[in-house]
């Protein structure tokens, strides 16, 4: 199904032909209500037994570095401040001073006044939306809540982009979307899309969050997925990691299932970020399962898969430590950044 | 000058219609003294074929009825026997030889049966079955549903309404269809029964009543692949092991024959063996 | 390297502490069979793991006597409470030795250790917690008041949930105060053997529960004694006509739980993930050996396509191989025998046109082993939408609207399970009304729970297991002085005009087509 004649069309094309007309609230109704449903047990089953898989020696290996290699590092703290963002990316940079072979996480996700400290911390390292160093990912649109005028939330994604953010992570107006303004929620998505375009024509990455524990259901959490990608977002990120539940494998699996089918329906690829209680490299392994079973082994790239966590990083670093030395390791043997 | 009186005529009673049997043989149905009373229709393989034919169409409007509704129209049928009591008394005594006293009360008690057994018409369901707390979040619960096309042989003994009212009503509270082989000597009260229920609310085909030799009759039954169940109550004098035998081809559910006065005592179970309870899981969950 | 290639993960076997003998368990002791013994075998490896006893005639006889001389002597009498202590002490042992006996079943069997340990064992556990409480608290069973237990109940089980078919026959017969000659199938022996051993640590009194091993002339040796009051059986649908046929004219009460084919009904407002998976574990959890799977796929014409490719896709990342590996979704296929019939109907469909996939599964080269197939185009008339495959093998059907799909899925002698996948409420309970199936799984299939009532229509059989029914089906009501007061005899059963079976009926020849 992926020779579709929809790969060929821009977002907006592809989004108006889907749809069947413009993006308005009626139109994407009658869209996102006929996408089939989730019975809610059956897909908390499937996600408890994709849990179930046992990882081990060889693969686990592969799995805890791949693990690094997809982290965005993470701070989002009232509390920031330039120091804390250069040892944020300091450890983002080298995880584990006693394995120089470890290696860095994807990103680091910082408020958009942080970017500036950021860029100029990672230095040379900085991947700039390349493969090689590490990508500065920046929350935008009036982060964690989004409550603000559209206005301001644009503003917010500009001044990140031109402070070098590689990536956005905006979030979607929740309280539209239940109130059924499914065509605001567009609109929004549509125009921050444009907001990343930077001067010289290239966009930051769009990784649009849907807050799935304010969405509630998970027929919700799939059609803001649906949404969100019909309106041009490269990734769908689960939560702000405000809002509890943050990211849970089962809502993480109904977000895979979406972009498996929006890849068999046009060929595109879009990425998934989970978010947020993700802190053991057990549960990551499990995130890692999932993907690999559902949209197969290729999503596990930077390009198509992160996670967003702080603490994560520390403990896989002390199963890398165990992997390598044969025994158990403690926390005063991984750096806090 | 006295009247010269009209004899019935007894006939089957079989998808609502009396038909003769198929065969065209009738058999003389003698009275406790050896006088004749009647010709009875001596149903065939081929009447009891027609009978499954016509029980089995009736089944999904008779089991799809609501338990209220079914409890209604068998408590019709108890209005109506009231009613045609003195020819029952009549049928009774000629037929068993037993005097009218004893006969009235073979009639009050089988008309009390049929009001008890169609009180339960929408009762059984909420006795018999159950919702279960299975651990895990699903709504679960069990209900027991008629089996289907349920084959009688009626009780051959002395009490011929009772025996017959304590066979079917049971089978028909939960909503199968009946096809009923009645007392061989004693066949008159079943197809006086018959005509109760042609002129009740009953459905054509819910109960059919085949006339005839049990010994002839029930191995076409016990053998039929669209027989759900066999209650081999009355068929004690007959060959019944054999006949459960042949029921387990079609692994029929089958009740044992039963003799003496206790036989087809009223009883929830004679209900519940003709059911089967299915249970239904639904996932349950908020999000 | 592909991660999807998972590297080993077997569980260790250092539990097991297995012996190279196994005799018969009869009154409380291990005893050597009469019979000539057997190997009992790994079917993913064809390795011999332990030579099991056969039973004969005079071996039948003593169980039968043990269990009588028990039920007589120490069983019947005991309390409720007494009774339902000891089902306790079962459960809490079954479940500390739970990953010995899911290894053992694993080994014996050749179904995937993470069904054993997820599924089986822990509902074996559960089904002897369910009953134990069950055991004082009879007069609510729904037998009337201060029901009777039968005597001695003869159990046969089929090979495809070992141990969880033993508890579901012998939790229950106990709680009701009946003891119990048991025999597992011929193939899996093993684990109801480690299951005795259990029974000593419970010091359950002598003769209470006995298993004798052997073929299905064992099996038939058993239930026709006449020292039995009760048969119990799982299977074949052939087998079970057999043993209704010959008990026959007895009073021996006869719960049966046969064969199956039952219709998975996915509407095209299904929620379609969660449908899918419920194809998969209708049809290729336990490789298919389960007699309620949904083995016919009724699906809405409209979605057919888009399903069976979500299936399809679904069924590549089935991981089948060593069962013993923690992430293995198919095992083995548990005997030759079953894999020959399996690749016969499934050959057959081929010949009759319906178009065959499997997925693509690297075949292991020892042991029994059939890759997860589907049939589409199968029209009703086909030999493998009729007949139980009992194998990892789907037929697909279509359907346009609710009153075809329920007549369809009603279109076979047998009544055991239905599934329906729709989003509409209303529709899926009026379906489940019109299904003519024991067991009825909406947006979900293959749940099981010892609360829960399990057991067939038609042809899959009579009576049921788990609940308060299954408990039933081990009980009679009180013996009373007859009476045709209509309020007195509310529970009264059919009273059964004794007389002997007769001479010369067919016996029951095997039960070894478990289903």
């Amino acid at each position: 199904m992926t020779n579709s004649p929809l790969a060929t069309y821009q977002p907006d094309q592809r989004a108006l032909a889907l749809i069947g007309g413009e993006a308005t609230d009626a139109n994407l109704r009658r869209y996102l209500h006929g996408i089939p449903g989730i019975d809610a047990v059956g897909l908390e089953a499937r996600a408890a037994d994709l849990g179930t898989r046992s990882i081990k020696t060889s693969s686990k290996r592969w799995a805890i570095d791949t693990i690094i290699g997809l982290i965005d590092l993470t701070t989002l703290e009232g509390a920031d401040t330039p120091g804390k963002v250069r040892s944020l990316v300091a450890k983002a940079l080298v995880p584990d001073p006693g394995d120089p072979g470890t290696p860095r996480v994807a990103a680091v996700c910082v408020y958009g006044d942080m970017v500036g400290s950021a860029v100029s911390a990672l230095g040379s390292a900085h991947a700039a939306g390349g493969t090689d160093g590490v990508n500065v990912a920046a929350v935008a649109t009036a982060f964690p809540s989004g409550r603000a005028s559209l206005a301001i939330k644009l503003a917010d994604v500009r001044e990140a982009v031109a402070a070098g953010a590689d990536e956005i992570d905006m979030v979607i107006d929740r309280g539209a979307f239940l109130a059924g303004r499914f065509g605001q929620v567009y609109d929004e998505i549509v125009a921050v899309k444009e907001a990343c375009r930077r001067a010289d024509g290239s966009m930051a990455h769009l990784k649009v969050i849907l807050e799935t524990g304010e969405l509630n259901t998970y027929d919700n959490v799939r059609r803001a997925s649906w949404l969100a990608i019909l309106a041009g977002g490269d990734f769908i990120k689960t939560s702000t990691g405000k809002v509890a539940p943050a990211a849970t494998l089962p809502v993480t699996l109904s977000m895979l299932e979406v972009v498996r089918d929006w890849h068999r329906l046009t060929g595109v690829r879009i990425g998934v970020k989970p978010a947020g209680g993700i802190r053991t490299s057990k549960d990551a392994i499990k995130y890692l399962v999932t993907v690999a079973e559902t949209v197969g082994e290729e999503w596990l790239s930077p390009r198509l898969f992160r996670f967003g966590a702080s603490s994560l990083l520390n403990d896989v670093l002390l199963q890398r430590q165990k992997m390598t030395t044969g025994h158990y390791s403690g926390p005063d043997y991984v750096t806090i950044d | 000058m006295n009247r010269l009186a009209i004899p019935k005529t007894y006939k089957l009673y079989i998808g609502g219609k009396f038909p003769r049997s198929e065969s065209g043989r009738v058999y003389e149905v003698l009275s406790h003294t050896g006088d004749f009373l009647a010709n009875a229709a001596k149903g065939s393989r081929k009447d009891a074929r027609d009978a499954v034919v016509a029980a089995r169409s009736a089944l999904g409007g008779w089991a799809g009825a609501t338990a209220y509704n079914r409890g209604q129209v068998l408590y019709r049928i108890a209005e109506l026997l009231e009613g045609r009591r003195n020819q029952f008394i009549d049928e009774i005594e000629s037929s068993e030889g037993v005097n009218a006293a004893v006969a009235s009360a073979q009639v009050d008690e089988a008309i009390d049966r049929w009001v008890w057994y169609a009180g339960w018409a929408d009762k059984y369901v909420q006795v018999a079955g159950n919702a279960n707390p299975v651990s895990g979040p699903f709504f679960n619960l069990s209900v027991p549903e008629p089996t289907g096309v349920v084959a009688i042989i009626a009780p051959q003994g002395t009490e011929s309404l009772l025996g017959l009212v304590s066979a079917i009503a049971p089978a028909l509270v939960a909503g199968n269809t009946v096809v009923v082989v009645a007392n061989e000597h004693a066949p008159l009260s079943a197809i006086s029964l018959g005509e109760v229920l042609a002129t009740s609310d009953v459905p054509g085909g819910v109960v059919n009543i085949v006339t005839g030799s049990p010994a002839e009759i029930a191995p076409w039954l016990a053998t039929h692949a669209d027989v759900n169940a066999l209650d081999l109550v009355g068929a004690g004098n007959l060959d019944w092991v054999e006949l459960q035998i042949s029921a387990a081809d079609t692994l029929k559910r089958v009740l044992p024959p039963e003799a003496g006065a206790d036989a087809a005592t009223p009883a929830l179970n004679r209900i519940l063996a003709f059911t089967e309870l299915k249970t239904v899981w639904h996932t349950k969950a908020i999000l | 390297m592909k991660f999807l290639d998972y590297a080993p993960a077997p569980e260790s076997q250092a539990l097991l502490n297995l012996k190279s003998d196994y005799g018969l368990f009869i009154n409380g002791a291990f005893t050597a069979g009469r019979g000539t013994p057997f190997h009992t075998i790994n079917p993913a490896t064809e390795q011999q793991i332990a030579m099991i006893a056969t039973a004969n005639e005079t071996d039948v006889d003593a169980a039968v006597s043990a269990a009588r001389h028990a039920y007589d002597g120490v069983w019947s009498r005991l309390s409720g409470s007494d009774r339902g202590k000891y089902l306790f002490r079962i459960a809490r042992l079954v479940q500390e030795r739970a990953r010995e006996l899911a290894v053992a079943e694993t080994l014996d069997n050749g179904k995937p250790i993470k069904e054993t340990r997820d599924v089986d064992i822990p509902l074996v556990a559960a089904w002897f917690f369910y009953y134990a409480g069950w055991a004082d608290k009879l007069d609510h069973a729904g037998v009337g008041p201060n029901p009777a237990s039968l005597g001695v109940a003869a159990q046969v089980i089929p090979w495809n949930f070992p141990l969880m078919m033993l508890a579901w026959k012998i939790a229950p017969a106990l709680a009701a105060g009946n003891t119990v000659v048991l025999k597992p199938a011929e193939t899996t022996s093993l684990t109801a053997l480690l299951f005795a051993e259990i029974l000593q640590q419970a010091d359950l009194p002598a003769g209470v529960v006995n298993i004798i091993t052997g073929d299905g002339s064992t099996g038939a040796t058993l239930v026709n004694h006449p020292g039995v009051n009760k048969v119990a059986f799982t299977g074949s649908t052939s087998v079970g006509r057999a043993i209704a046929r010959s008990i026959a004219g007895t009073d021996k009460k006869l719960s049966l739980e046969l064969g199956g084919k039952g219709a998975n009904i996915v509407f095209d407002d299904a929620p379609i993930d969660q449908a899918v998976e419920g194809i998969v574990r209708g049809i290729f959890f336990n490789q298919g050996h389960v007699c309620c799977a949904g083995s016919r796929l009724l699906v809405q014409e409209s979605i057919h396509d888009d399903v069976i490719d979500r299936l399809k896709r679904r069924m590549q990342t089935l991981r089948l191989g060593d069962p013993l590996d923690k992430n293995t979704d198919i095992g083995a296929i548990n005997s030759a025998e079953q894999l020959a019939r399996i690749r016969e109907l499934s050959d057959l469909g081929e010949q009759e046109g319906a178009e065959r996939w499997s997925a693509d599964c690297e075949i292991p080269a020892n042991g029994f082993w059939f890759a997860p197939t589907i049939f589409t185009n199968v029209s009703t008339s086909h030999r493998i939408a009729r007949d139980e495959i009992f194998g990892p093998v789907l037929s697909v059907l279509t359907f346009r609207t609710p009153a075809e799909a329920v007549a369809k899925a009603n279109n076979t002698p047998y009544g055991l399970s239905a599934g329906i996948w729709s989003d509409k409420g209303s529709r899926i309970l009026a379906v489940a009304d019109k299904l003519r199936a024991g067991v009825v799984w909406a947006n979900t299939f293959n749940q099981f729970d010892p609360s829960s009532p399990f057991g067939g229509y038609k042809e899959s059989g009579y009576g049921r297991e788990g609940g308060r029914h299954g408990l039933a089906a081990y009980l009679k009501p009180a013996v009373r002085s007859g009476s045709r007061s209509i309020i007195a005899a509310d529970h009264r059963t059919p009273s059964v005009t004794k007389k002997s079976a007769s001479a010369g009926k067919k016996s029951v020849s095997a039960e070894k087509a478990a289903k």
